[in-house]
């Protein structure tokens, strides 16, 4: 009787606490990113403040962003999400979004305004692409080249990665259909309008792959962003494509005989999601968190650090110089005009629905 | 003056010098690999490239960055080091009393314990990706070790005793882990210890990896246990000696090169294993090799040629000190080392 007593007495105190502890919240955080200077520039620009306001925290980075979607069905599967906040590209933030994975927002509320009060929706704009997606960079994917093995006249027209005569020697290109089906059409003589349209139909497949048939024999594809810089670093290639702070990084912190190819560069967006259904205290200390790391200041900040375009429009005038190097970030952006004369503006929701064709497609070209 | 007698015939003399000449190919195919990446981790660039500084061999194109990013700037190496040199002097001191004679040997424990207080002052506090990742595999394999030692010995010896039953069909089971697909083994271990709470926890780590252990120890073990002798056991047992005195005074010392082989195959599948840490562990377990695995994949970058040539560096000084125990055995068991 006295040991009932005992043990129910100790429940309910459990249960207090408990319940007591979920009104805070958690003291751990686990971010995914991923991995390499970027995530570095994420820690300088929003975690080390954010640790130095809040102490006790702790923060652990997992450098899985690019099996962000395969991982988190797993672990929805098994009932056990260990993340609390992900780093993912916005077509990735739909898939999960669509499938009820990731935790869908309310950018007045969960997102901070911009300091002349601006709402967060304003001002992140049309770049709230997803729900659940809180946007933090736009990036590009360009073109980088060797300036000693290109000759006298260096490339100015995206054509020239087509163009074995002007350019002979290898070419870098990312191992999948998105962009470079859209960069052979381009070259191929369709109008930048008529892309989407022409790649919808099996002829403007065979067509894109036809261009890139052109060239398959001098192509080395690459998977992950920092192959292409070594690969220009080593002189193995002339030219390739990656994401524009990787070219930055090579060139004006590695002093690589680099220059940039900004003609009808790839703008894609990288942004934060919270996996849904997080228990309360974790949840409440991700939104505090990313409350904080998405605000005006820490935007701006993180372009010291690399050279990525803050989502945020009143971001923009705060972007000031590299931390270490002391230059300008202005010109490196991807959004400035001088390189922003002739973008491809990638279309997130046709490559949602024809991602799959395309890449079975694309694949098996590769193999042939 | 060679190896050939004067005999040898002109075809054996030919033999003689080509079979010399294959030896030195697969030496230099195994070895120049591992060479050529040394240069390359004191390069002053981030790219794995041998630049034309470093080809003139000009200083300007020679670093240690990328060492000191592998270790960073935190942890508390000093105060680690003067506390295991207290330590060895203390030992040290010790063993002279005792002994009451004083030889080079003596200063061995000092030598090893300021090592030890070293390296583990520098991986306390330590904050850089590589020091966590090599603080998190020297606090899973020891570990892991220890459990597939203690299992796999007693599984082994039981499994070996003639009258249990279904022993073939249980040993199957027991050294599945070994024949399965790694990437199999992981995915079910992922779902199940989810389930249990055991997912993305040290624990969780721990028992996985002890998991695919066992099956080296029972191997190794079962292995020696087909020359030990039962009846040393029944005389034992005859003189007065219960089942865990036996065990330990008489079975264990003579199956113990067994034991130390499968633990040291246990320590390595632990310490090098990637897929199943991927699976089993979260973020805060992130091994060594988790660490190369995705320094690799996504940023490629020197340290870890750092690593690497710092793992060699490890291993030619385990492998030179396991000859020179073996080597200084032999002399006192008064053999001349062959």
């Amino acid at each position: 009787m006295k040991l009932t007593k005992t043990l129910m007495a100790t429940t309910a105190l459990t249960v207090a606490a408990s319940a007591a502890v979920a009104e805070d919240m958690a003291m751990e955080m686990t971010l995914v990113s991923w991995g390499g200077s970027y995530q570095a520039s994420q820690h300088k620009a929003y975690v080390e403040p954010y640790l130095a306001a809040n102490p006790g925290v702790t923060v652990t980075w997992d450098e899985s962003s690019a099996e962000a979607v395969a991982k988190l069905r797993a672990m929805d599967e098994a009932g056990n999400v260990t993340w609390d906040l992900v780093d993912v590209v916005a077509s990735d933030s739909m898939r999960l979004c669509d499938e009820g994975l990731a935790m869908e927002l309310d950018a007045d509320t969960d997102l901070a305004d911009a300091p002349d009060g601006t709402k967060a929706s304003e001002d992140f704009g049309d770049l709230l692409v997803s729900e659940c997606f809180a946007p933090q960079i736009v990036y590009s994917t360009t073109f980088g080249y060797r300036t000693d093995l290109v000759g006298d006249t260096a490339p100015t027209d995206i054509c020239a990665i087509f163009d074995l005569d002007a350019y002979p020697g290898k070419r870098a290109l990312q191992k999948r259909p998105i962009d470079n089906m859209e960069w052979a059409l381009y070259c191929d003589g369709v109008e930048k309008s008529a892309i989407y349209d022409t790649l919808g139909t099996a002829e403007g497949v065979d067509k894109a792959l036809a261009k890139l048939d052109t060239i398959k024999d001098q192509v080395v594809w690459w998977t992950a962003g920092a192959e292409t810089p070594q690969l220009l670093a080593d002189g193995e290639v002339v030219m390739g494509s990656t994401f524009n702070g990787r070219l930055f990084s090579a060139i004006a912190e590695q002093n690589q005989p680099i220059g940039m190819l900004w003609d009808m560069q790839s703008f894609d967006l990288d942004g934060w999601v919270v996996p849904a259904n997080l228990p309360a205290d974790r949840k409440a200390r991700v939104m505090d968190f990313l409350k904080f790391a998405t605000d005006t200041q820490r935007l701006a900040d993180q372009a010291k650090y690399i050279s990525y375009g803050p989502a945020r429009k009143s971001s923009a005038p705060l972007v000031g110089q590299h931390a270490e190097l002391g230059i300008d970030m202005a010109p490196h952006m991807p959004t400035d005009p001088a390189n922003a004369g002739n973008v491809h503006i990638y279309d997130y929701e046709w490559w949602a629905d024809n991602r799959d064709d395309l890449d079975a497609k694309f694949q098996s070209w590769l193999a042939k | 003056m060679s190896g050939i007698p004067p005999y040898a015939t002109m075809p054996q003399r030919v033999w003689y010098y080509t079979f010399r000449v294959i030896c030195g190919l697969i030496f230099a195919f195994l070895i120049t690999p591992i060479l050529v990446v040394m240069p390359l981790s004191f390069n002053a660039q981030d790219f794995f490239t041998f630049t034309p500084e470093m080809l003139r061999l000009d200083p300007e194109g020679y670093s240690l960055k990328h060492y000191r990013d592998m270790l960073g700037d935190d942890g508390n190496p000093w105060t680690g080091l003067w506390i295991g040199c207290a330590l060895g002097v203390a030992w040290a001191a010790f063993g002279v009393y005792r002994r009451g004679s004083v030889s080079l040997m003596s200063l061995l424990p000092v030598v090893v314990l300021s090592l030890f207080g070293l390296i583990i002052g520098k991986l306390t506090g330590a904050t850089g990706d590589w020091m966590v990742a090599l603080r998190n595999s020297l606090l899973i394999a020891p570990v892991a070790t220890v459990l597939s030692v203690g299992f796999g010995t007693l599984a082994a010896i039981g499994l070996s005793q003639p009258h249990v039953p279904f022993r073939r069909a249980i040993m199957a089971i027991m050294i599945s882990p070994m024949i399965v697909p790694l990437i199999i083994s992981a995915a079910g271990m992922y779902f199940f210890y989810s389930r249990i709470g055991l997912q993305g926890e040290y624990l969780g780590v721990v028992l996985a990896h002890a998991a695919l252990g066992i099956p080296f120890v029972i191997i190794t073990v079962t292995a020696t246990l087909v020359g030990f002798d039962r009846s040393l056991t029944r005389a034992a047992a005859n003189m007065g000696a219960d089942p865990v005195t036996t065990f330990f005074r008489v079975q264990m010392p003579l199956i113990l090169p067994g034991v130390i082989s499968g633990g040291l195959f246990a320590f390595i599948t632990s310490f090098d294993e990637v897929v199943v840490v991927i699976f089993v562990g979260s973020a805060k377990q992130q091994t060594l090799p988790w660490q190369m695995f995705t320094g690799l994949r996504e940023q490629i970058s020197p340290t870890i040629l750092a690593v690497a040539t710092v793992l060699v560096g490890i291993s030619i000084c385990l492998l030179a000190t396991v000859e020179f125990l073996r080597r200084r055995s032999e002399r006192l068991r008064g053999m001349s080392p062959s």
